[in-house]
């Protein structure tokens, strides 16, 4: 397997906050890659200095797609490379029909055949979505909204596909479903990198996991490893040893940790 | 009785070059949320272009107007990139600030290089002709107006429902972030627009001109559109042309029955009215925002 993208110790800034402090990753070809860790640890920054969307940044550090270097590129010529990227909260366009949606998907494509063929994949995955072909996508429900927004990001044909919290306001069933897609998605040859807040459910489709923590990954590894680590298993899927009369050892042990 | 329905076709009439420069107004309005105080000065120079092609070149009339409104696409899309663009970090006021000073400029240019004096526009219809339907006058300029802002809507309709331009730019306008991760380069459609924009105006422009020509012939159309917009909701093209129609009508019958003098403020205080009551405008369609 070869490297897809590989992030090379970026470190980005809002302004002055100081949010990527020098990460690295590297995605393989076919896999699908996790980042998982807590609010504000900027997991989503990583993502969007990925696709260019944060001005000027990311500041240090180079960020490699197929070999090429991408950072500080446009977004839309991010995207034409085979980059897709579902952003938090699913940002459909409101006011455009379902259809239009997966059209504008399309935007970057010319072949109406093959534009055609994803239609009906899309639609083979989210059969509700072939429902509400010419419904305004405002009027969808979250879970429709964030198929939508997946869709759309398919529609693109991408080789990497960049989730960013697919889970997030969904009931646990409809998140089940997600994630089955998700794999789906992946077992036809699109790589994924998810950002993910449930861990369980990200670990449990991921090869790979990493944990980012205040702007800097603190650990890497196989799925499989990461759900045995008794610290991740504290600290992110919610299981303890001892009771929590310990919370303040517990707090401690985490700032060592870091 | 037959009073009335004259002045219903008059304001009718006059309704046309209205909805033309409202719809001008809210494309721009759409994408960028920038009330553009230049349209009407950006038609003004296509409209002086157009003169200068026929009366200084000696253009026939089929090359001279086609030719300058091409100019008018061009000038939406030079403006757009070379004075909106370099605005650093806009917030909306000063990029309305940026149009009002445009208009300035652009105004001063025409009276500079053609002189202030009212121009007759070698058109190749006379605004004196007209046709007599039963009782009712109306001249073939009107008709012609009216006939180019129904073309204009039925194109810029079909435009935006099915072309994948027009829908870009609605994507654009609707959510910009998302429009580039869709790969759009949301730069160039605002471009687009502000080009689509200009050559609505000038056509409006064109169609003014042969009853009045002088650097000062767009404030009172422009205005109007404006206000036809802003009844409309400003985002609305139907409603701009709604509002456009209805402000016409309502001058002239104003002004046939109630007084001639206050005519052209009349479209001011229908505004006032309609921003009291609703102040989201007649066809603004309110989408909530889920959290």
């Amino acid at each position: 397997m070869n490297p897809l993208l590989e992030i090379r110790n970026i470190e980005t800034y809002y302004d002055l906050i100081y949010a990527i402090r020098g990460a690295s990753l590297t995605v393989m070809e076919g896999s699908v890659t996790a980042i998982l860790g807590n609010n504000g640890a900027g997991k989503s920054t990583i993502l969007k200095t990925l696709m260019g969307l944060i001005e000027d940044q990311p500041d240090k550090g180079s960020i490699l797609f197929e070999g090429q270097s991408i950072d500080g590129r446009d977004t839309e010529d991010i995207v034409r490379r085979g980059i897709s990227y579902v952003p938090e909260g699913r940002e459909v366009f409101e006011e455009l029909s379902v259809r239009e949606n997966l059209l504008m998907g399309a935007y970057v494509r010319r072949d109406r055949d093959g534009i055609r063929q994803d239609f009906e994949r899309v639609y083979d995955y989210f059969p509700i979505l072939a429902n509400r072909t010419h419904q305004w996508a405002g009027t969808l429900s979250g879970g429709e909204q964030q198929m939508l927004a997946i869709g759309r990001a398919l529609m693109s044909r991408p080789k990497l596909l960049c989730l960013d919290e697919p889970s997030l306001g969904l009931s646990p069933l409809l998140v089940k479903e997600i994630f089955r897609i998700i794999t789906q998605i992946n077992t036809e040859g699109v790589t994924i990198l998810l950002v993910e807040q449930n861990a369980r459910m990200a670990l449990n489709i991921a090869d790979m996991g990493l944990i980012l923590e205040n702007g800097r990954f603190v650990m890497k590894g196989s799925s499989q490893e990461l759900l045995n680590d008794p610290n991740v298993k504290e600290f992110y899927l919610g299981m303890q040893d001892e009771s929590s009369a310990k919370g303040y050892q517990r707090w401690k042990r985490k700032r060592r940790w870091r | 009785m037959i009073d009335f329905i004259q002045m219903l076709i008059n304001g009718v009439a006059v309704g046309s070059s209205y909805a033309l420069l409202g719809i001008a107004m809210v494309i721009i309005y759409k994408t960028s949320e920038v009330p553009n105080f230049a349209q009407g000065e950006m038609a003004l120079i296509s409209t002086y272009v157009a003169y200068m092609l026929l009366e200084q070149y000696q253009f026939p009339s089929y090359m001279a107007f086609p030719l300058s409104l091409v100019f008018a696409v061009v000038l939406g899309c030079v403006l757009e990139f070379t004075v909106l663009r370099r605005a650093k970090a806009p917030s909306v006021l000063g990029m309305i600030i940026i149009t009002i000073g445009l208009e300035m400029i652009l105004m001063g240019l025409v009276s500079w290089k053609f002189g202030a004096e009212q121009k007759s526009m070698p058109f190749p219809i006379s605004p004196y002709d007209s046709v007599m339907f039963g009782d009712f006058f109306v001249s073939t300029l009107e008709i012609l107006t009216l006939v180019v802002a129904l073309c204009a809507m039925i194109v810029l309709f079909l435009f935006f429902r099915y072309s994948r331009l027009g829908m870009a730019m609605k994507a654009t306008q609707q959510n910009p972030v998302a429009a580039r991760i869709m790969g759009i380069r949301t730069r160039r459609i605002l471009m687009a627009t502000w080009g689509i924009s200009s050559l609505v105006g000038a056509s409006a422009g064109l169609l003014i001109s042969p009853v009045i020509m002088q650097p000062y012939m767009m404030w009172d159309p422009m205005l109007k559109g404006f206000a036809a917009a802003v009844m409309g909701g400003m985002t609305s093209l139907p409603g701009a042309v709604f509002g456009a129609y209805l402000l016409g009508i309502i001058e002239n019958l104003f002004g046939g029955y109630i007084s001639i003098e206050f005519k052209s403020v009349v479209a001011f205080v229908v505004i006032v009215l309609m921003l009291c009551i609703r102040p989201s405008g007649l066809f603004a369609r309110h989408y909530v925002k889920k959290v």
